[in-house]
């Protein structure tokens, strides 16, 4: 790691050089603000009435967002005003202030629908998981890129580990399982600096499996299975040699994990859980079971697919969806706010946003890629990752391909700490990256 | 390698979103979506459905309003429970039953709390309405009868099921329909169309306004009137004198094929199937297993025709060059079949057409029905030429009328009797029944009475319909107004029809003559049988008669046949001769026959099979 030395020495300041207008990635910064306006639009018109139409009044929830873009306008000016290496240097204890605040949720915490999730300081609810994303990546950046850890060693990919799985078991109990699996994605951050592959290859084909053993069961899982394994040591090149016992008893384990996933899913799994893979994975076929999980689980992902369907290509128009209107997909101001742009700017406004997305984080991650300081490349890294898989399964979601997981759209959802926050986040990198000339001077 | 791992997996998530997202709003959506979207509500408004005039524009079907008690249950206020169940006729456990089940339907949305109230109830409850917060009385328009004849005919409306909805998308949820009959067939003239207006909801269900500010909504189409072929006051009297009678008639105008009456017996009021005993009266005739007064025995009741078809026969064999009028057969009061003796009635002698006919001589019909047969090598080959005569007069099959049930009939084949001896083992003697009328044929009486048409246009007939004007304006459906040809020469019909003219000076019918009208007709007493309790039992016979009139220029053509009426002069005959003379003279100068027929019913006929006792059959009584 070449670049480790250069990322130490960055801690000797130097104002010098062009200003930071000059410097910070404003293609990033033009495609944020396009998803701000847009997820504020949208929010305008999920929240919408005809009694009220006015933008800034603070009793309506768009008006309240407003505020909170203001707030956030603010925030990215003190981020950007505060020098590189600050963020780098207090990352450990930014990591401790999130953990005692998401401790102190089981003392002072506030519930909101039935998730002890908030504080409430006046005319604002904290919810501390927001912050505690960003301090997490922060803090396993810094452990990362310092100079004593070596991510192939056992004990250091405990102690990162360890360093993800807090906040989110401390998130899980709240409960609030979808924040807690955000903290899962910083993983890839470790993949990118070292960790194996074959975990990720192991993961991977667990979820394969689940899904296909459910769909078709054992019997087919289990032929297809070794029908490939045939295939592969027939046709494989004679000087390329594998292991073949092992290879074999990978297949048979496999085969086992399949028996198993049969039986956890009748067994250990309750019916709610079974409902919501069978509506996932499209198991059910009876008509009548099936208009029942439509009205009871099913509701929310069938009422916003529905919503997005009846968007077709070109939408109903801004502010004329008849479903966002009647208000019958629940919580379409938060997590289900992509249904708002699906109905009233159909497919191309859908695939612009899916386009807008796609586009920020292949940039993030061009940016990642080019920094010289290892802590600002796997600080990039753990933004990214925060940001899509939030993007992944939010609309994953709404679009009825993932089962109902509640965690918002970056930048689009409703909500004051999840705007704030994902803009700290995101600047903080921006910040770095506009620095990273200016290290080893 | 692990530097685009992450861009990898951004790109693939893109492709997946956007593909699912095609496949949601490209290639599942589709632009008629409305009536799904539950944020759009659509509010019906129902056109008046068309009346209904027989073909002198005499009123038969209308409207009338009727007054449905609505209840919005979260908006009734304290009442005096008492004093509002006594207003309404119902007593107080119903009221609190129904209004709890109201409020479990939906507290916001309106449900009826008594249906169709009459004019009279709602004349009284108008005034006392306002002090009780929640109802409203809401109108809605039933059928009204300005008859109590042709319930069959007209057939009845009622509420849409499953099924409707499933085959017809135009209908939702407690739309009402045609069910039967003319209601059934010109549903869709009669009903009109309905105006919509869509609303925009919210998912409490409340009312935000028009939908694209209705410019999608629509005004109601008036259902249209219609004029039927039917004479009101032949129908009406037809009925009258079917009183007590099980069977049917159909009369038909010969030059266009309209039909004149049809009427079925034993009969209901058609007002009995609307309002709210509805139900009650429906599950009763419906469960009237003996009578059957729903199914309409003018159309579907398949039969055999008796000596009626004997006119046939004659027509087949002059056709075929078999025999010509003068050709003479001898009667041994019967007829042989081999060694075995078949009866006939006429007396005995010998008989040419005209006394053949009017005799209505067995043994003459069997010799002709032979020689049609002896005219061909097989009986294969003689079957096929004698059933496309046949069926050239529109029998065994369906007719092709705008009536909305009916019966095919059946003419044997060479197929069924294949089937039933094997091949070349059976020939004219094995099937001579069908001679008389008998064995295997079967008709129904509008079949009867289009043959009977056929005969009088000496040749041709037009399909029987009902249907004659639509809007004010004559219906010019060519399948209604150009003729269908039988396969007989118009010549062969003048001896065939001087013979039936004489079934009313000399013949078996002499006895029902109409002073100053010449009629043809043709009697038939057709030998029935049934099952009781698994025993093949014969009944009395069944009474027929065809006739048209006047013979040299008809004007009415017409069948009766009377279930277990013995002779075919008898209860057929007379019946028969009545209704001519009505529709002819308008009135009825023999009024003993008149009182004879209203007043005399089969009643006591109909219950022998039922007795579980033994019964005597075909007594002289009458």
């Amino acid at each position: 790691m070449p670049n480790l030395t250069a990322g130490r020495s960055s801690r000797s300041t130097s104002m010098s050089g062009k200003s930071i207008l000059k410097r910070i990635d404003w293609l990033s910064i033009f495609i944020y603000v396009t998803l701000v306006i847009i997820g504020w639009i949208s929010i305008y018109s999920s929240t919408f009435s005809e009694t009220d139409s006015s933008i800034f009044n603070f009793g309506t929830l768009h008006g309240k967002q407003l505020f909170f873009i203001g707030t956030s306008v603010v925030t990215i000016l003190i981020i950007l005003a505060l020098e590189a290496n600050f963020y780098e240097r207090f990352a450990s204890l930014f990591y401790i202030i999130a953990v005692v605040l998401l401790l102190g949720l089981f003392v002072f915490g506030k519930t909101i629908a039935g998730a002890t999730s908030w504080y409430d300081i006046g005319f604002f609810n904290l919810q501390p998981s927001e912050p505690a994303k960003v301090a997490t990546a922060l803090a396993l950046a810094k452990y990362l890129s310092d100079i004593q850890t070596d991510i192939k060693q056992f004990k250091h990919q405990i102690y990162a580990f360890l360093i993800i799985f807090i906040p989110a078991i401390l998130i899980i109990p709240q409960p609030d399982p979808g924040s807690a699996l955000v903290f899962f994605s910083l993983i890839f951050v470790l993949f990118r600096e070292g960790l194996p592959l074959v975990y990720l290859s192991i993961v991977f084909l667990a979820i394969i499996v689940f899904i296909t053993t459910l769909i078709f069961g054992t019997i087919w899982v289990s032929i297809a299975l070794v029908f490939l394994l045939i295939l592969f040591l027939f046709f494989k090149k004679k000087s390329f040699k594998v292991p073949v016992f092992p290879l074999i008893s990978i297949v048979a384990v496999t085969i086992l994990f399949s028996l198993s996933v049969n039986f956890v899913f009748n067994n250990v799994f309750e019916q709610r859980h079974r409902d919501r893979f069978s509506l996932w994975l499209r198991l059910e076929k009876d008509p009548a079971k099936l208009e029942q999980i439509r009205k009871t689980i099913g509701y929310n992902t069938y009422q916003s697919e529905k919503a997005i369907e009846s968007g077709g290509s070109f939408g109903k128009g801004f502010l004329e969806g008849t479903r966002t209107k009647g208000d019958f997909v629940p919580e379409q101001h938060t997590d289900y706010i992509f249904s708002t742009i699906g109905e009233e700017w159909g497919f191309m406004g859908t695939a612009t946003v899916v386009l807008l997305f796609t586009f920020f984080l292949l940039r993030l991650v061009y940016l990642a890629e080019r920094q010289k300081s290892a802590f600002a490349r796997m600080y990039g890294y753990g933004v990214i990752s925060i940001l899509l898989i939030h993007y992944f399964i939010n609309i994953g979601m709404v679009i009825g391909i993932l089962p109902t997981i509640g965690i918002p759209l970056p930048y689009f959802s409703y909500g004051g700490s999840g705007l704030l926050f994902f803009t700290i986040l995101l600047f903080i990198f921006l910040k770095l990256d506009s620095n990273r000339l200016k290290e080893g001077i | 390698m692990k530097k685009f791992l992450l861009s990898s997996i951004i790109v693939i998530i893109g492709i997946v979103f956007v593909g699912r997202l095609s496949y949601l709003q490209i290639f599942s959506f589709s632009p008629d979506q409305v009536l799904d979207d539950p944020a759009i509500k659509a509010i019906y408004d129902y056109p008046e459905r068309g009346y209904i005039y027989d073909r002198k524009g005499e009123l038969l079907v209308g409207n009338q309003p009727a007054y449905d008690i609505m209840v919005i249950p979260r908006e009734v206020r304290a009442l005096d429970t008492l004093e509002f169940c006594a207003l309404l006729g119902i007593d107080k456990e119903k009221f609190i039953s129904t209004l709890d089940k109201a409020r479990i339907y939906s507290p916001r949305l309106p449900s009826v709390l008594v249906p169709q109230l009459s004019k009279e109830d709602y004349a009284r409850l108008q005034e006392k309405m306002r002090h009780f917060e929640g109802f409203y009385i809401q109108k809605r328009s039933l059928r009204y009868y300005d008859t109590t004849s042709g319930a069959n005919v007209l057939g009845y409306i009622s509420e849409v099921n499953e099924g409707d909805l499933a085959k017809n998308p135009y209908y939702v949820q407690g739309e009402l329909t045609g069910r039967s009959g003319v209601e059934k067939q010109y549903e869709e003239i009669l009903r009109g169309r309905k105006g919509v207006q869509y609303i925009q909801k919210d998912r409490f269900n409340r009312d935000i306004g028009p939908y694209l500010e209705g410019s999608l909504d629509t005004i109601p189409e008036q259902g249209i009137e219609i004029n039927l072929t039917l004479d009101k006051t032949l129908q009406e009297y037809g009925e009258r004198l079917m009183h007590g009678k099980h069977g049917g008639i159909v009369a038909i105008e010969p030059a266009t094929g309209e039909i004149l009456a049809m009427i079925s017996g034993p009969t209901y009021d058609p007002a009995l199937l609307v309002g709210r005993e509805r139900s009650k009266n429906y599950s009763l005739l419906h469960y009237d297993t003996i009578a059957k007064p729903l199914f309409d025995r003018s159309i579907s009741f398949e039969k055999e025709p008796g000596s009626p078809f004997k006119t046939l026969n004659a027509l087949i064999a002059l056709q075929e060059g078999v025999i010509t009028p003068e050709t003479k057969f001898t009667c041994y009061h019967g007829f042989y079949v081999g060694r075995t003796k078949r009866g006939c009635h006429c007396g005995g002698g010998i008989r040419d057409m005209h006394t053949g006919i009017y005799k209505s001589c067995n043994a003459y019909f069997a010799g002709t029905f032979r020689k049609i047969f002896d005219k061909y090598p097989t009986a294969d080959e003689a079957m096929d030429v004698w059933e496309k005569h046949i069926r050239s007069f529109g029998l065994g099959g369906y007719l092709g009328s705008d009536l909305y049930t009916g019966r095919p009939g059946l003419v044997p084949s060479k197929k069924l009797y294949d089937k039933w001896y094997g091949d070349n083992r059976w020939s004219s003697s094995t099937i001579i029944s069908l001679a008389i009328g008998q064995g295997e044929v079967q008709v129904t009486p509008l079949q009867l009475a289009n043959m009977t048409a056929a005969i009088a246009n000496r040749g041709h007939y037009f399909i029987p319909h009902i249907l004659k004007k639509i809007d004010g304006k004559e219906i010019n459906d060519p399948d209604y107004i150009e003729p269908k040809h039988t396969t007989i020469d118009k010549k062969y019909f003048e001896p065939v029809i001087s013979g039936m003219a004489d079934v009313y000076k000399l013949g078996t019918a002499r006895g029902v003559q109409i002073p100053g009208v010449e009629i043809a007709g043709k009697t038939g007493t057709v030998e029935n049988y049934t099952k009781i309790d698994g025993v093949k039992t014969q009944l009395t016979d069944n009474s027929v008669f065809i006739a048209f009139a006047p013979v040299d220029n008809p004007k009415i053509a017409l069948a009766v046949y009377i279930e277990n009426g013995y002779y075919g002069a008898r209860y057929a005959g007379h019946i028969a001769s009545l209704l001519i003379e009505k529709y002819l003279k308008g009135e009825i100068t023999r009024k003993d026959m008149e009182k004879r027929m209203l007043e005399k019913t089969l009643e006591q006929e109909y219950a022998k099979p039922y007795s579980g006792e033994e019964f005597k059959i075909n007594e002289y009584v009458w």
